[in-house]
């Protein structure tokens, strides 16, 4: 059925959207390299040039990188294990038939066509010290007795921010994980019904083998656009207080905002290879996907 | 199946738990329309009122007449369409040629397409500010129609050829036999057909571009910012304002999530697909 000599229409085809990504996306990734091994500090444009390594040893000397690369583990290791449960969770009632089932689906996906910014800034009303409605609800049910400025204390604020990339985040995990599960055949469940399975068993036994898959690109696509992820901490917090929610997107974006271009490029390019241990995989899945 | 008797087990097991994630999930959106309309006093009284004594659209009144954000909503709309119509073309065609063609490099091609979504935003926001300020479009619509489509030319190729893939070829086989060329069988057979998918993945574009904060903070200035930098330009001058911020977000959103409902079950369809097949 398709066609097998050599044509040069498809290469035609394809040519304005590779031209296009040549120029936004492997262009500027050439840049960085480049701009990696250069002073490119904007608010001093006159002293840019090459300097070879020393932003790479400036940010192994820099404490704040490495507790931003610290935070940004548990940022996705939280953030992403806690949407898993909790998608999976919703995921799993989901599948249960009951009235209205389409709208709830439909309507539980709100948070994930939400703008990141209006995320940010409509938590930060929720955690407000003085007048969020999260402390009025806690003060009636007597679990505190005075307000606490959850964003503006270190010690509450990074995981109040975590709670809300969480919320971001449960619907997406949720419809992935549905459509999975309305994949499995009925058939297994109810051979398992015969052998007298409990629910634990058919769930450990049955569900999640048969979801391997599913879950495996699920959690490697979220990791990469969690760990990426600046508009939602930025507009809670911009990473403060003192630092305290900073992870390494933030923190580069925020030296990016400064000016300071060659450092962010360098610290951007450590980033990117890190998280190449999670993109390989998933390209190697795909690739073999797309072999079948 | 007994249906009038609710068992605790669906109670327990269904609806508890529904409920529960339900107002954890909806609850911030209650909360943000709630704040739009409550009058300032009652906004920064001491009682916390869960449903407004009284209520006022003040804060919409301000956000167009004193606060101009229909400025930030045409600019918004400026760049979200051109972004859209620029993905989809060249992802339609590209898609197309990955889908039906057999050709040397395809692989390699494609492989180059999946790889863009996996480059981290802010490895490209740094190098993109560098080359658009050198080039002096910085702080255009261009700029930014240009940065969405690192983002949406990749992802929506990839969608695209998905649908594609389950469409079955032999319609345009006739065409082909039938003596019409390929662009012609394209344009009166093909694409007819992948209307529904093309309306899905831009509907994700529009939504992904119209959300968008990250470039758009640093392409942008005051004349031409786009919705969720003009949102966060509230916060600042007077503290926050989050009577005029909360009926922002509340106009943000209704745009978004009407295209959401409508194209909502084929686009689930589309993104989970391609997890759920391999």
């Amino acid at each position: 059925m398709q066609e097998k000599k050599a044509s040069i229409w498809p290469y035609l085809l394809i040519a304005p959207a590779l031209i296009i990504v040549i120029a936004v996306v492997f262009i500027p990734v050439l840049q960085a390299i480049l701009m990696s091994f250069q002073s490119y500090d904007l608010r001093r444009p006159n002293n840019i040039a090459f300097i070879g390594f020393e932003n790479y040893i400036g940010l192994f000397n820099d404490k704040l990188f490495w507790k931003s690369l610290f935070r940004t583990f548990i940022w996705v290791g939280f953030g992403v294990g806690l949407q898993f449960i909790f998608g999976f969770v919703l995921a799993l009632i989901l599948n249960q038939s009951f009235r209205g089932r389409g709208i709830v689906r439909a309507v539980s996906l709100i948070p994930w066509v939400t703008p990141g910014v209006l995320i940010g800034l409509m938590w930060r009303w929720i955690y407000d010290g003085n007048y969020g409605v999260l402390n009025d609800i806690l003060m009636r049910l007597h679990i505190i007795n005075d307000n606490i400025p959850f964003l503006s204390k270190a010690s509450t604020a990074f995981p109040s921010v975590i709670l809300t990339i969480i919320w971001q985040g449960i619907p997406f995990f949720a419809i992935m994980i549905l459509a999975g599960l309305q994949g499995i055949s009925q058939d297994m469940y109810e051979a398992a019904d015969i052998d007298g399975a409990s629910k634990m068993q058919k769930l450990f036994r049955i569900t999640i083998p048969s979801l391997k898959n599913t879950l495996f690109i699920t959690v490697l696509l979220r990791i990469i656009w969690v760990a990426n992820s600046v508009d939602v901490i930025f507009n809670m917090t911009e990473g403060g207080p003192s630092y305290s929610t900073q992870t390494l997107s933030v923190y580069i974006f925020n030296k990016g905002m400064a000016m300071d271009l060659g450092y962010a490029s360098a610290m951007s390019l450590i980033l990117t290879i890190i998280l190449s241990a999670v993109a390989i995989p998933y390209l190697i899945n795909k690739f073999r996907t797309e072999e079948e | 199946m007994d249906k009038k008797h609710i068992s605790f087990g669906k109670i327990f097991g269904l609806y508890l738990p529904l409920i529960a994630i339900l107002l954890f999930l909806l609850f911030p959106f209650y909360w943000t329309f709630i704040t739009s309309i409550k009058p300032e006093a009652e906004l920064y009284g001491s009682v916390v009122t869960y449903w407004p004594k009284n209520t006022t659209f003040e804060a919409y009144r301000k956000l167009f007449f004193e606060f101009n954000f229909l400025k930030a909503m045409g600019n918004s709309l400026v760049v979200t369409v051109s972004t859209t119509v620029l993905s989809l073309v060249v992802s339609v065609l590209a898609a197309y040629a990955f889908s039906r063609y057999r050709f040397k490099g395809r692989k390699f091609f494609m492989v180059m397409f999946l790889t863009n979504n996996m480059f981290p935003t802010v490895l490209l926001l740094i190098p993109l500010y560098a080359i658009m300020r050198k080039l002096n479009i910085l702080y255009t619509p261009g700029a930014l129609v240009l940065a969405y489509t690192t983002f949406t030319i990749p992802f929506s190729v990839w969608l695209m050829n998905g649908y594609m893939n389950d469409l079955p070829s032999s319609l345009e086989e006739a065409a082909l036999v039938d003596g019409a060329n390929r662009a012609t069988a394209f344009i009166k057979i093909i694409l007819p057909m992948l209307t529904p998918c093309i309306v899905a993945t831009g509907v994700y574009i529009f939504m992904n571009a119209w959300n968008e904060y990250t470039f758009a903070v640093m392409f942008t200035n005051e004349a031409n910012r786009t919705i969720p930098v003009a949102l966060k330009s509230l916060i600042g001058q007077l503290g926050v304002q989050w009577d005029l911020l909360t009926a922002g977000g509340i106009i943000t959103i209704i745009p978004v999530c009407i295209l959401f409902f409508f194209a909502q079950k084929r686009l689930v369809e589309g993104l989970t697909a391609g997890a759920v097949k391999g």
